[in-house]
């Protein structure tokens, strides 16, 4: 434990590892402080932060654009719901199954597109085509209740029950704070080992990997095998949380879009982007409801106009992403 | 002296075209082997081939007495054979010290060992002081050395170099002349270049093949090739006019 947080911290400046500490006690307290609406806003950034770091390990390492990561979420929701309510299984049991049906759900779309040379706009492509064939399966899945939709019994919140995920919000938050943190941590000892600096090689120039020896079909496989079945909790999480499923909404490619605008908006290939990301987005998305709310106005689809305008804003001014920035400004440059 | 590097009869055709046309030499251990010819004379796609980029229609590249041929580019990587581009692609966004890591990496699992490693590459090819800065900054010479810095880190038997002196001046040509021939002696790389700059083929080469139209016209040592009636025919005539 002493050597992974040595690991963890060795090049880390005081200042950073203060800021570090500030963010953690912050996210800690936040239930205590903020009231019941917040908090559900809060699980809502930190499932975001989550999912956007799962992606960033293809996409910002590995430099593999996927758009369809909704279907690792939606394996690993239906797989842990139909445990639960069928078997009785609970979820982190579930978990157990949805991560490699999930990895190995990325080995195949993996495997079909770098054996056959798929690049590019073409892979992004292909993973559309495989949420989309996902969606449209489920929907047709008696097994999962198919159109109809899956439902979990609903949590009486009487007392939380962490191993059955049953409870209020706040368990919710301290579980999916808890889950945020895992990622990031995970995420910065990749990025720090032989597989992150092999990864970052392939995003940079893919022939020139190769010409330096790395095996980077192998490489690219274990980033999408990674990447989804970390993924795939976040999609347990959602079963549990939200305690209904539908295929139509699950599947979904605006889930995926949703994914990966945290790190886009954050920046691609950093640690800190998929969580500040999606601090931003939703944060300032929820700020804007509140705002026409209370200005009486009634404006539906004003959430994604401002998505837009965000991202219009982040690629026109900082298209690194708003971290590498911040980064600079706070003087914590080593997390950039 | 065995061939570290032996080529027999080797081919490559792109559709109607002969790129390369039955070419055979050996590359002995520790040499300095230069492959000279016109523009389009077939230099790049040999380069190719034994660098694992294209496979050979037909013929063997053997290396260390084991068949190459057709096999990917980071399997030859692996086997000892490393390579730079002709136009330089380093990792642009990484650093000068991460783009050599990268390649120590091959052999180390070891993060700190391959650090440990890079820096003692860097600082042999005068790079240290630029460790920090994103590869994308660099000079075009400063990027020509860090291929070859990368290269190296690989610890290749043989290193391929395309075209490394092209783009630069004079001066900077003489000191990438002075690291290639301490990287031969002292480290006992074995190099095989493909060069257009005859004054680096003259001062670095122990032996110079050259290649015209796909196929071997000439092969001895620099002093021999810059007589040889054939070689000034299709090449130096032209270009020293």
């Amino acid at each position: 434990m002493a050597a992974l947080v040595a690991r963890l911290t060795d090049d880390l400046s005081r200042r950073t590892m203060i800021w570090l500490a500030a963010l953690f006690v912050a996210l800690l307290i936040a239930p205590w402080v903020v009231g019941d609406y917040l908090v559900t806003v809060l699980i809502l950034i930190l499932y975001l932060a989550y999912t956007g770091q799962a992606w960033n390990i293809m996409m910002g390492f590995a430099g593999q654009l996927s758009l369809g990561h909704a279907i690792y979420a939606g394996l690993g929701a239906y797989i842990a719901a139909v445990l639960f309510t069928r078997y009785g299984v609970g979820p982190w049991f579930g978990l157990l199954a949805a991560m490699p049906v999930a990895a190995g759900c990325g080995a195949v779309i993996g495997y079909l597109a770098f054996r056959f040379g798929v690049t590019g706009v073409y892979f992004a492509i292909l993973t559309i085509a495989f949420a989309e064939f996902a969606r449209i399966g489920f929907d047709h899945l008696g097994v999962v209740n198919a159109a109809a939709g899956l439902f979990l019994p609903v949590a009486q919140y009487t007392h939380n029950d962490l191993w059955r995920l049953r409870g209020d919000p706040t368990m919710f938050y301290y579980v999916m704070l808890a889950a945020t943190l895992a990622a990031f941590v995970l995420c910065r000892l990749l990025i720090k080992s032989r597989i992150g600096y092999f990864w970052l090689a392939i995003r940079e120039d893919e022939e020139a990997a190769r010409a330096a020896g790395i095996d980077t079909f192998r490489y690219k496989m274990y980033a999408v095998m990674i990447s989804a079945a970390v993924t795939s909790f976040a999609g347990v999480f959602y079963a549990f949380f939200y305690n209904n499923l539908f295929p139509e909404q699950v599947f979904n490619i605006s889930q995926s879009i949703q994914m990966i605008l945290g790190p886009i908006i954050g920046g691609v290939g950093t640690l800190f982007g998929p969580i500040l990301g999606a601090f931003v987005l939703t944060g300032l998305a929820e700020s804007l409801n509140s705002a026409l709310t209370a200005c009486g106005l009634d404006l539906p689809g004003a959430e994604q106009v401002f998505y837009g305008v965000c991202l219009l804003l982040v690629v026109a001014t900082l298209p690194e992403g708003i971290w590498p920035w911040l980064a600079r400004r706070l003087g914590v440059t080593e997390l950039a | 002296m065995t061939a570290l590097l032996s080529l027999t009869a080797v081919s490559k055709r792109f559709r109607g075209l002969v790129a390369v046309d039955g070419v055979s030499f050996d590359v002995a251990e520790g040499a300095l082997f230069a492959v000279i010819g016109p523009n389009g004379a077939g230099k790049t796609t040999l380069f190719n081939m034994i660098a694992g980029a294209a496979a050979p229609d037909e013929g063997t590249i053997v290396f260390a007495g084991e068949p190459i041929g057709g096999l990917t580019a980071d399997a030859v990587c692996r086997r000892g054979i490393a390579r730079t581009f002709q136009l330089v692609r380093p990792f642009p966004a990484l650093s000068v010290e991460d783009n050599v890591v990268v390649g120590a990496l091959l052999h180390r699992r070891d993060v700190g060992a391959a650090r440990d490693h890079a820096h003692a590459l860097l600082r042999r090819l005068d790079l240290f002081d630029k460790r920090r800065q994103r590869a994308a900054t660099l000079t075009l010479p400063d990027r020509k050395r860090l291929e070859v810095a990368r290269a190296l880190a690989t610890g290749p038997h043989l290193l391929l170099l395309d075209e490394v002196m092209a783009g630069l001046r004079p001066t900077e040509t003489d000191r990438m002349v002075a690291t290639l021939r301490d990287l031969n002696r002292e480290a006992g790389v074995t190099i095989l270049l493909i060069e257009h700059v005859m004054r680096a083929v003259m001062a670095l080469a122990s032996r110079v093949l050259v290649l015209d139209h796909g196929t071997v016209i000439a092969e001895g040592t620099p002093e021999a090739i810059v007589r040889d009636p054939a070689v000034v025919q299709s090449y130096l005539g032209a270009e020293t006019g």
